[in-house]
């Protein structure tokens, strides 16, 4: 292989590395270099430095290692088989790369992945170093997010998140016969066994911090977990389930969805066509709702067709479990708790916020709550407010068609 | 009238003594008129005196209320400093209410200014520039409100090891790794034009863009266009879009004009993932999967309805009376049946179970849809040149939509994924029809339709 440039490898590194969907920057311990020996900060909050057409930010230098790999997985363009261009960074080159664009402020820090060369600890050990130098050389307060790999010796992963800031393993396909069938030298129960085992290390770290406040942080912003949707049979009643699941027994930060996009050079193994990216905005919705809205899992999956088991791509997933359980509306803004505010389609947290504080002052009337939300149109049928009520709407059988966005603005929004 | 001079744009700290004496002294608001540094005042303006000495009781005031003050006095409207003072002087503690008028309209100036502080920290550049004093790193950034000196910690915090500056229309930031200073305005013209390491940065822009998932649209609502003209990277945007659905097309063709040579191991994997399948109900009451086979390079795709009492229990497809007729048409039709891949719209097993005996039941549209994954990837794998359909269920799941089979029956047709479609009765309904004649014509029919199909290829 002929030697390439930094450039050259860069754009060979960087396009292997665009389809994880994670750039997230946040929630990590607070740092700063005012001691003026270090550079860099974290404030909690994570920045998009930059977004690219594809309406993805850019907070973090997101690179491979190598996109060399000794594994065959069919949905991913370093696979063995595939004819793409190698490459290869050292450790060195990264932490230059790394420490050049954030001088300029360009990034909030660096995602690392890696193709699988030699071994798995090899491997692991290459990245550990990465974010080692970064760390002890050059006193990097940034961001590090490290993806580790599942069976990489104990140690290592140890290493690996005493230095970064957040760890993630993917579990890649939502189904075990998804993964069997896309991922063969892959395994479902090792990747779910690191995964336990992560979650273990992440809270002794936090729990011996709590006694010693000199003991070393561990992985502060936690860990993620990234599923490809649409490249095998999942519905997203399926992946729901499985979403739900992961958040409870590997206290993840973040499930990431994917949908599956072509590739070049891709294996007959996968589908040609890429799912609708509506519907991965539809799951992270229904994440949301899991997350910030206190809906059950089994609640959201109310909102999933049963015969086909799919959420509707034309409305969000908080409006087509209201439409199906109409009985829960109207709403009194002016009397119900929080728990059923947020069961409102078009009231978000912060509009939930400002009614329950608003009213305390005054007993709301419909013009009050257009001040506090997007779309007055929207949350009308399912309210009652001072001087509203919606009498006969909510029993309407074309609600749907009321309250739906039109066709022609959804294809916008979906393009 | 009274007019209050502050310091400058940003001087919370002299509005908050004003208005605090102001409101202790009682001055309505319109009786005050804020201006900033020498320049404007109001003509009519009277008393310039400073305002009285504070001595009524000690007013408090929400932190709520300061939080949002610190936020709107960076706002670049003028009026800012009315509107807080009469939110003040009516009553600080409204400001938990976020229906009324002037509080809303002041929150949304706040969240105005604190985007544009955080779009400040993402988004200035900065250019290396390398003199007799050493390496300083250098920014131009044109701000909306009035948030420079407020943002300035951030960037201390951040980069005091560097040595910088950021230079805006309003003032100037310099840090040289022990104390912040301030400078005059700036222009463009004082920061550096070009930066090495800038290329680099837009070869990234470039390669982490998925060209698959073009989304314009969540671009720019994050990074307005405004923004763009101090972010190199942005220059790459037009092209990138302009050759998006170029790349993805051809990535798509690639695929599909590539011959695998994994074919018949990624069909078998299908089919192992087909026997787990829960997409819909009819798994449960089901013996089992019944997927399709025949040649992965046969021209013609046969499509059924789904798999009947037999084809369930012996899983596979067209085994039982139906797939007898079928059979002996094609041969009659002179199709040569080891150059046809069957298979079914649904496929699971639907029935309903009267005594012992287990009767077919129609596929619903839900079942259908959910189906569809597997037929896709079928044709995905096998390509043929035309796909037939037997019956109102097949026609539905090649051509995406419902229809009758008069409308479509021996007629080509244009399917969703390309190639070519066909549709005719599926055979079970020949078995079905009592009268014997007319049972005759509607078979002499169907290998009619057969013949005419094969005679496509």
């Amino acid at each position: 292989m002929a030697q390439l440039d930094t450039r050259a490898k860069l754009a060979i590194l960087a396009d292997a590395a665009k389809y994880d969907a994670s750039c997230a920057s946040s929630g990590t311990a607070k740092r700063t270099s005012k001691d003026g020996k270090g550079l860099g900060s974290t404030t909690g909050m994570g920045i998009c430095h930059a977004y690219a057409p594809d309406g993805r930010c850019i907070s973090l230098l997101k690179i491979l290692l190598t996109n060399s790999c000794i594994f065959d997985c069919h949905y991913c363009i370093n696979r063995k088989s595939s004819n793409v261009r190698r490459a290869r960074f050292t450790p060195a080159e990264v932490v230059e790369l790394t420490l050049n664009f954030y001088r300029r402020n360009y990034i909030e820090g660096l995602f690392l992945s890696s193709g699988i060369i030699r071994s798995s600890n090899y491997t692991m050990e290459q990245m550990v170093e990465v974010a080692r130098s970064l760390r002890e050389d050059h006193h990097f307060r940034g961001y590090i997010h490290l993806k580790t790999i599942p069976d990489a010796d104990p140690e290592l992963i140890h290493q690996a998140g005493l230095h970064a800031d957040r760890l993630s393993i993917n579990v890649e396909l939502p189904t075990v016969a998804g993964l069997k069938r896309l991922a063969p030298e892959k395994s479902a129960p090792q990747i779910e066994g690191a995964m336990l085992g992560m979650r273990s290390a992440i809270e002794e770290g936090a729990d011996a911090r709590k006694r010693y406040r000199s003991a070393p942080k561990f992985a502060p912003a936690g860990q993620s977990t990234q599923m490809i949707v649409g490249a095998d049979a999942a519905t997203d009643g399926d992946i729901i389930g499985r979403a739900a699941g992961l958040y409870d027994r590997f206290g993840l930060r973040r499930v990431y969805y994917s949908a599956f996009s072509p590739i070049p050079d891709a294996s007959t193994v996968l589908p040609l066509q890429r799912p609708p990216l509506m519907r991965e905005h539809r799951l992270y919705q229904s994440d949301w709702l899991m997350r910030f809205y206190d809906y059950r899992p089994d609640e959201v999956a109310q909102a999933v067709d049963p015969a086909t088991g799919m959420l509707p791509l034309d409305i969000d997933p908080k409006l087509a479990w209201a439409l199906r359980f109409r009985d829960r509306f109207p709403v009194d803004l002016n009397r119900a708790p929080r728990e059923a505010l947020l069961r409102v389609p078009g009231l978000g947290t912060k509009a939930v916020a400002s009614i329950l504080a608003a009213r305390k002052w005054r007993r709301l009337r419909l013009e009050d709550v257009a001040r506090l939300t997007v779309s007055l149109a929207k949350i009308r049928p399912f309210i009652v407010t001072a001087d509203w009520r919606p009498v006969a709407l909510i029993d309407k059988v074309d609600l749907q068609a009321w309250i739906a966005p039109k066709k022609a603005q959804l294809e916008l929004f979906a393009a | 009238m009274r007019a209050i001079t502050l310091s400058a744009e940003d001087d919370f700290d002299g509005w908050r003594d004003a208005a605090r004496a102001l409101a202790q002294a009682h001055v309505p608001p319109p009786e005050v008129v804020w201006r900033v540094g020498e320049g404007g005042g109001d003509l009519f303006a009277v008393d310039a005196s400073p305002p009285p000495a504070a001595t009524g009781p000690q007013l408090r005031v929400p932190k709520a209320f300061v939080e949002l003050a610190q936020a709107v006095i960076l706002h670049s409207d003028p009026q800012r400093f009315a509107l807080l003072y009469t939110l003040l002087t009516t009553d600080s503690h409204r400001v938990e209410d976020r229906a009324d008028p002037l509080v809303r309209r002041l929150e949304l100036m706040a969240k105005a200014v604190r985007r544009d502080i955080h779009k400040m920290r993402a988004f200035v550049r900065f250019r290396e520039l390398v003199d007799d004093t050493g390496t300083r790193f250098v920014a131009w950034f044109e701000p909306e409100h009035h948030i420079v000196r407020a943002n300035a910690r951030f960037f201390v915090e951040r980069f005091a090891s560097m040595r910088w500056s950021i230079l805006t229309p309003e003032v100037s930031l310099h840090w040289d790794g022990t104390t912040l200073s301030e400078g005059p305005a700036a222009t463009r013209e004082d920061a550096p034009a070009d930066d090495p390491v800038e290329a680099v940065w837009k070869t990234y822009y470039a390669s982490i863009f998925n060209p698959a998932r073009l989304k314009t649209g969540a671009m720019l609502k994050e990074m307005p266009r405004k923004y763009w003209k101090n972010m190199p990277e942005t220059a790459l945007v037009k092209a990138l879009v302009a050759g998006a659905r170029a790349r993805e097309t051809a990535m798509v063709e690639t695929a599909r004009g590539a011959v695998g040579g994994n074919v018949e191991g990624a069909w078998e994997a299908l089919r192992d993932e087909a026997s787990a399948c829960t997409r819909c109900p009819l798994y449960k009451p089901a013996t089992q999967t019944v997927f399709g086979e025949g040649p992965l390079d046969a021209p013609m795709m046969l499509v059924g309805e789904q798999p009947g009492d037999q084809e369930d229990l012996a899983g596979r497809a067209f085994v039982g009376p139906a797939g007898q007729m079928l059979d002996r048409a094609l041969d009659e039709a002179g199709i040569d049946r080891a150059r046809v891949y069957v298979t079914n719209a649904v496929k699971h097993f639907k029935f309903e179970p009267r005594g012992k005996r287990r009767i077919h039941a129609k596929p619903d549209a839900g079942e259908i849809t959910a189906c569809r994954w597997w037929y896709e990837q079928e044709l995905a794998l096998v390509r043929p040149k035309l796909v037939v359909a037997l019956g109102a269920t097949a026609a539905r799941q090649i051509t995406g939509k419902a229809a009758t089979i008069a409308k479509l029956r021996g007629r080509k047709l244009a399917l969703p994924e390309g190639g070519t479609g066909w549709v005719t009765v599926h055979p079970s309904y020949l078995l079905r029809l009592p009268d014997a004649d007319a049972a005759a014509q509607a078979y002499l029919d169907f290998v009619a339709d057969l013949r005419g199909a094969w005679a496509l290829l």
